[in-house]
């Protein structure tokens, strides 16, 4: 009896001093020598591994900060200008500091102001159905609405809005990552520098046709009158096929296109409401449900 | 036993509601709108401008390349403007929109020509006539003619085979065609034979179209060197590949043409286009096309002018009937919907179908429950959920190794599918990003 409990025990241990003996040697043998660096490195990063710096995941754009000389080049979206201070702190590199951006929507085609001219019922996603043709109304630039922007986030920073069909960016859970302007095959989805406050002012159409063509298919579109780019003080309205697009680095979100555009198709955001003083009704026509929908035109603003 | 292709293959309804209509020639419309990319490859590039004057058959576009065709006028009139058009691709496109001139006579000549046999070209000459005059594939690909014949010098061919299948349901434009243009259609294969410097070439028609078979065999009872093959009715047999594992019992190798396993495939269509082309110096300005559908009053085929809008072709069959949810351009299992019914007719353009609620619309998409019938019916031998799935994860590299680049989107897979799933959608998305990654690799 004692002695095969005696001769297992002494089995066991000589087994795991022959398995450590091997590991031993094989780990002297076949070390990697990993620098420090990139591990504490990788700790500072967000983890999220999203991509939005180029590198597939965050071991690898950590492996690339330490081994790149200038760093002022790369950036990491999600952690921003602080993840980049303590990462160049660690490495002993000079970072470039960038604005915070944010992404927009650049359509505002909803059911309403856009209307429907054939049905799609094929797989739902936009990417397939840009492939097949160009959408289920008559413009060809707008967005699809079959959501590849929601599903690529991986921050829930977009949803659709049932009532409009467009996609939302709750931007304070947005990254900048960029993974939703990669996944929308019409462009829509811009990065646009994101203030203090949040304020943005933007054109919200993509749509090239000519206004007439443009207007017929969705009420808000740009019909490309120019007379925004007129009224701009700092030229920072471009007028490219009948589209205009304003250069958010001379924009001074002064608003004075916005009134001025005769489809509404300028979006501001996040502005404190401005003091009224005289408000003018108009009533806008191209409304296709027929029912007259009332603006408030403000002037003085 | 007729013969058939050696894998898969489907039998959907054949509703060929259009087989006893004589093709009726309508009249031009008043203006045309010609796409400048109606083949596969480049565009052609447009050479007329603004209120020029064009005459019928004139070169309005030439070819880009050496894949690209020309683009003849399909009427005397003006140029009234270059302008985007949606096409059958859903997109908006360059086209070239010409008014027709009322008061020129050449627009409303009925023509049609005696019958010559003597073929005067040399074969040099008459690949360079079949470039000029802008003949594509009629079948529906649109592959420029003049590229299938210029043979690398070290293939050598020996079999030319005429594509009179027409498997998709519904479509008889090529059967009307078979019938009332049989002995151009042989002369037009003699055209072929010689440029090719082939000693054979074989008809495949399928056997629900008999008097097509019968005709054919008794137009070619005294030649030797042309045969009639009745086939097995079977979907995608119209599919080259197919055809020639049909015919001839040979396979052509993956990622092949062809032409490595001696062959050139040609529609009936083509073969016509070619015999006016260099019988009778006549561009390819129109074709045949079936307008169809269960709900129409009066379905029928047509000879219609390359660019005239489809909603004249609707007209001309009764108009839109009620409860329609969908107009095809092509047959039901290749052919594409259409956006609007401004679409022009082009050089692909083999029929119009028009489908009401219970033809058009898909069912619930369900889970895959493993039954593999598309893996049974698929002609190429592939695996289409397992692409169908790849593609739907982006997983290109892996799709390309189960070979999704040669699958020949007929749709068997779809079609088959009980859980409805929409296969042939995403390994088609699949092949063109794979396309694309391959492309910006070299």
């Amino acid at each position: 009896m004692n002695e095969s409990i005696l001769n297992s025990v002494l089995l066991l241990v000589s087994l795991g001093a022959v398995t450590a003996l091997v590991l031993f040697v094989v780990s002297k043998k076949f070390y990697v020598y990993e620098d420090p660096l990139i591990a504490e490195v990788e700790d500072i990063l967000p983890g999220a591994n999203c991509a939005g710096c180029g590198s597939p995941g965050c071991k690898s754009f950590a492996e690339k900060l330490v081994a790149t000389e200038d760093i002022s080049d790369l950036f990491c979206p999600v952690g921003g200008n602080d993840v980049m201070k303590l990462v160049a702190e660690t490495l002993g590199k000079e970072v470039a500091e960038k604005d915070p951006t944010v992404a927009v929507v650049r359509c505002q085609g909803s059911c309403e102001v856009r209307p429907k001219t054939t049905e799609y019922q094929g797989p739902k996603s936009c990417a397939i159905s840009a492939m097949i043709y160009s959408g289920e109304t008559d413009c060809q630039y707008g967005c699809l609405g079959d959501g590849d922007c929601v599903t690529a986030c991986k921050f829930d920073a977009m949803f659709m809005d049932e009532t409009t069909g467009l996609p939302i960016v709750i931007t304070d859970k947005c990254t900048s990552c960029g993974m939703c302007v990669e996944a929308c095959p019409r462009d829509i989805i811009e990065m646009r520098p994101k203030n203090k406050r949040d304020l943005k002012v933007y054109v919200g159409c993509l749509n090239e046709e000519k206004g007439g063509i443009a207007k017929k298919a969705c009420s808000v579109a740009c019909i490309g009158c120019s007379k925004c780019e007129d009224v701009c003080p700092k030229d920072a309205i471009t007028m490219v096929n009948n589209l205009a697009y304003i250069d958010p680095e001379y924009c001074t979100l002064c608003r004075k296109c916005v009134p001025v555009c005769p489809t509404h198709s300028i979006i501001e955001t996040n502005f404190p409401p401005p003091k009224v003083k005289k408000v003018v009704e108009k009533k806008v026509e191209a409304d296709p449900s027929g029912e007259v929908k009332s603006v408030n035109l403000v002037k003085d603003a | 036993m007729l013969k058939t292709f050696s894998k898969g293959g489907i039998h959907p309804p054949e509703n060929k509601l259009t087989s006893t209509k004589k093709i009726k020639r309508l009249a031009p419309p008043k203006v045309v709108y010609v796409p400048i990319a109606q083949h596969i490859g480049i565009p052609a590039e447009i050479i007329v401008d603004r209120k020029d004057k064009v005459e019928i058959g004139q070169v309005i576009a030439k070819s880009g390349g050496f894949v690209s065709s020309n683009i003849h006028s399909p009427v005397a009139g003006t140029v009234t403007k270059l302008d985007m058009v949606i096409d059958s691709s859903g997109y908006k496109k360059q086209c070239i929109v010409i008014r027709t001139d009322v008061k020129n006579e050449t627009n409303f000549q009925e023509v049609d020509y005696p019958l010559k046999k003597e073929i005067d070209l040399e074969p040099a000459e008459i690949v360079k006539r079949i470039s000029d005059f802008g003949i594509v594939g009629l079948g529906g690909a649109t592959f420029p003619s003049h590229v299938k014949l210029n043979i690398k010098e070290d293939k050598k061919m020996d079999c030319l085979i005429i594509n009179g299948v027409e498997c998709e349901p519904y479509l008889t434009a090529d059967h009307r065609l078979m019938l009332e243009k049989g002995e151009e259609i042989i002369v037009g294969i003699k055209i072929l034979m010689k440029a090719l410097h082939v000693h054979k070439a074989v008809i495949g028609i399928e056997d629900n179209k008999h008097d097509a078979v019968e005709l054919f065999k008794r137009l070619t009872a005294d030649e030797k060197e042309i045969q009639v093959a009745a086939l097995q009715v079977k979907y995608p047999q119209g599919g080259e590949k197919q055809l020639i594992s049909a015919i001839l019992g040979r396979e052509v190798p993956k990622n092949g043409l062809p032409m490595d396993v001696g062959v050139v495939v040609n529609n009936v269509g083509t073969i016509f286009a070619i015999y006016e082309a260099i019988q009778h110096n006549k561009p390819l300005i129109e074709r045949v096309v079936t307008v169809t559908g269960k709900k129409l009053d009066n379905p029928s085929n047509f000879w219609v002018k390359i660019g005239t809008p489809i909603k004249d072709l609707i007209e001309e069959v009764g108009g839109m009937p009620e409860g329609t949810r969908k107009i095809i351009n092509g047959g039901p299992m290749m052919g594409k919907a259409i956006k609007n019914t401004d679409v022009p007719v082009t050089k692909g353009t083999s029929g119009i179908l028009i489908v009401d609620e219970d033809e058009a619309c898909r069912g619930e998409v369900k889970n895959c429950i493993r039954c593999g019938e598309c893996v049974n019916v698929c002609p190429m031998g592939l695996e289409p959920h397992l692409l169908m799935n790849l593609s739907e994860k982006g997983m290109y590299e892996k799709a390309a190794q189960e070979d999704i680049m040669t699958c020949i989107e007929c749709g068997s897979c779809s079609y088959v599918c009980p859980s409805n799933r929409p296969l042939l959608d995403y390994i088609r998305f699949g092949k063109n990003i794979t396309k694309n990654l391959a492309s910006s690799k070299n």
